[in-house]
């Protein structure tokens, strides 16, 4: 393993842009508390991505990559530091701004596609839309054009487990995709998948950001899927790996 | 986020575990099933006590000789343990009350001769006889079923007339005519006229298996009666009320009255008891009462045993459902929202449940009500109180874990394994 994760590109700077990043993370940390020990997830990151970038975070299990990206997508919130999406301190907002911000302003994917088992392709594609307060009607005609354009429209009333792990991950992408936010984050999403149908998912993601001018922000351990992104940020025990000050100096 | 829409993922949810749901549901038709039919077997154990106390008389206002202590004791003691001293009450004391007390609807003494022999031909049966006055039948809510009740007349005449109760026309002639058929009340001949309908087990003696003859016939008769000054004895006198709230006055009088006929001083002890229908029926009340706690008590390990069950089902369920609860937060879903999710989804649950608990307790009701051995009655009260019931413990145990589940981060949900 050691030998696999020095074979990493090495982390790549920030681009040099006037406007303001739409992330910008200072000093972020994360202590979980596991029986009596402390787990120090997160050490001190500071990060800023801007509008339309894909940045590929890596590292080794246990880096802290998945906190990070929690984080990011505000399912979970720092023990300290700060973090502005769209110069909005997210600690700051009360639960159901959360809520906002997670059903309007990012799409999530996950490794294991975290589908509503019992629930149609559709329906879950159209949930996001129903905690928006779309009509059903409404949901389920933009929940069916979002599944067309992940190549799965003719996969409407399938369940997921009529569906292979590829074609769940294109629900679940769809899913992140429905209410039309700037950004998606995606922890492992080719994580559960050979990688023929990886190479496809993560096509479809390139895809994505090129067409749509999506933010993308992916966390994986293959080095090939980093590689396919604009920007790598590599963490090491809670801490990023790389010199921005020096290669941007 | 609309209540309808929260209405449809409640039901989708519901549905897509129909097993869970039906297991959930079990426990709560059980519960509420136990809780309506045990209370409608207390509720008609209630009301057949209490009808039977009201079927003795209305109104009604009992003498007895003696001082007589009333207890909860086995229906063949009637509740009347035997009194401590005896001094007979006598005709005169009923003429007494008859003519002192004033707002009767009537005044009935009875002399009552256990084991007599009554004989219709070859048939001999040995019940009791009842040597009443022409008020005793409306005193004693008494109706004939055939025939008809004696006349003043017949009883100042000491007419050989007879009225048999039920069961004992039923013993002496099958299902033959008994009106007009002469029968042997001891060794003397009577006329049957009349034959009274059903009562059942009263509580002053079973008139279903008497038979009745004017007094003045039965002291000439069946038992001369006389106590040592030369007066008649009458075993009981039935006094009716015109009114229940009247009771307590006519109660006073007659203790009044009776005092003096006696001649008892001031200071000095009755002779004698007069019983009211209330005290009857406040005894039912305490035995009722108890056999209520006791039915209640049942219901209430069967409560418990179903609120087991639901809170077993709800806290797997939330556990099962913790990933899909973070992904429905990770999606965009509002505390409020996951909580009004559940909220419906056990209220559905209870409703439904609750909906056959009560069917099924009322079947069981109408089941045992069938069989005739107890009587039963569904009333409103215990479906209210079945239905808030497992709607609480449908609230209280599916609220407090789908809280939990939806004040978690929603990455810990999501992650949770």
């Amino acid at each position: 393993m050691g030998e696999l994760i020095t074979s990493y590109p090495t982390t790549s700077p920030e681009p040099q842009r006037d406007d303001p990043p739409i992330i910008e993370a200072k000093d972020l940390t994360k202590v979980y508390k596991m029986g009596e020990t402390e787990v120090h997830a997160l050490r001190g990151v500071s990060l800023r991505i801007w509008k339309g970038e894909m940045v590929s975070v890596i590292g080794q299990s246990g880096s802290g990559k998945s906190t990070l990206l929690a984080i990011l997508g505000a399912l979970d919130v720092p023990t300290s530091g700060s973090y502005k999406l769209d110069g909005r301190e997210v600690a700051s907002l009360n639960d159901d701004q959360l809520a906002e911000i997670r059903n309007q302003r990012i799409g999530f994917v996950f490794q294991k596609f975290n589908l509503l088992a019992r629930s149609t392709a559709l329906a879950n594609v159209a949930l996001p839309l129903a905690y928006a307060g779309l009509s059903s009607r409404e949901a389920n005609r933009r929940a069916t054009e979002m599944l067309k354009l992940v190549g799965l429209g003719d996969r409407l009333d399938h369940r997921p487990n009529q569906l292979s792990g590829g074609q769940q991950q294109r629900v679940a992408i769809a899913r992140a995709l429905v209410n039309q936010p700037s950004i998606i984050l995606a922890d492992e999403p080719t994580g559960n998948l050979d990688s023929a149908t990886g190479k496809e998912i993560m096509g479809l993601f390139q895809k994505l950001h090129r067409e749509r001018g999506i933010t993308l922000i992916v966390v994986t351990h293959d080095p090939n899927i980093a590689a396919q992104s604009e920007r790598i940020i590599r963490l090491k025990d809670g801490l990023i790996e790389y010199a921005e000050e020096v290669q941007t100096a | 986020m609309n209540f309808l829409r929260n209405f449809g993922i409640a039901i989708d949810a519901l549905l897509a575990n129909k097993l869970r749901s039906g297991l959930t549901m079990l426990g709560i038709i059980i519960g509420v099933a136990s809780v309506v039919a045990l209370l409608s077997i207390g509720n008609g154990v209630q009301q057949s006590i209490n009808s039977q106390i009201t079927s003795i008389g209305t109104n009604l206002v009992t003498v007895v000789p003696g001082q007589v202590r009333i207890t909860a004791g086995p229906p063949s003691s009637q509740g009347i343990r035997a009194p401590t001293q005896t001094r007979p009450l006598t005709d005169a004391d009923a003429d007494a009350i008859r003519a002192r007390v004033p707002n009767l609807l009537g005044v009935a003494p009875e002399l009552t001769v256990n084991n007599v022999t009554v004989a219709y031909q070859r048939e001999r049966i040995l019940i009791t006889a009842r040597g009443v006055t022409v008020d005793y039948n409306r005193v004693r809510n008494l109706e004939v079923a055939q025939g008809r009740w004696f006349e003043a007349a017949e009883d100042e005449r000491a007419s050989r007339v007879a009225i048999l109760g039920s069961e004992a026309a039923d013993a002496l002639f099958g299902g033959l005519n008994p009106i007009g058929q002469t029968i042997r009340v001891g060794n003397a001949p009577f006329t049957v006229i009349g034959v009274t309908q059903p009562v059942g087990v009263g509580f002053a003696g079973n008139p279903d298996t008497s038979v009745f003859v004017p007094l003045q016939t039965a002291y000439r008769t069946i038992s001369n009666a006389r106590t040592a000054s030369g007066a008649r004895r009458v075993s009981v006198i039935f006094i009716s009320a015109l009114s229940s709230e009247d009771i307590a006055r006519v109660e006073r009088d007659v203790t009044e009255v009776m005092r003096q006929q006696h001649g008892i001083r001031e200071g000095v002890e009755d002779d004698f008891t007069v019983l009211t229908q209330q005290q009857f029926l406040s005894i039912a009340g305490s035995i009722t009462g108890i056999l209520t706690l006791f039915l209640g008590a049942i219901a209430g390990i069967s409560l418990l045993v179903g609120g087991i069950g639901i809170m077993n089902i709800m806290l797997v369920s939330v556990t099962e459902r913790t990933m899909e609860i973070g992904l429905r937060k990770a999606v965009g879903a509002k505390k409020r929202t996951i909580l009004t999710q559940f909220l419906v989804e056990t209220i559905t649950l209870s409703l439904i449940g609750g909906t056959f608990g009560i069917l099924f307790g009322v079947g069981i009701a109408l089941l045992v009500g069938a069989t005739g051995i107890i009587t039963t009655t569904v009333t409103l009260d215990s479906i209210i109180l079945a239905v808030s019931f497992s709607l609480a413990v449908g609230l209280f145990f599916g609220i407090y874990p789908a809280n939990r589940a939806a004040s978690l981060q929603p990455i810990e949900a999501v992650r949770y394994e």
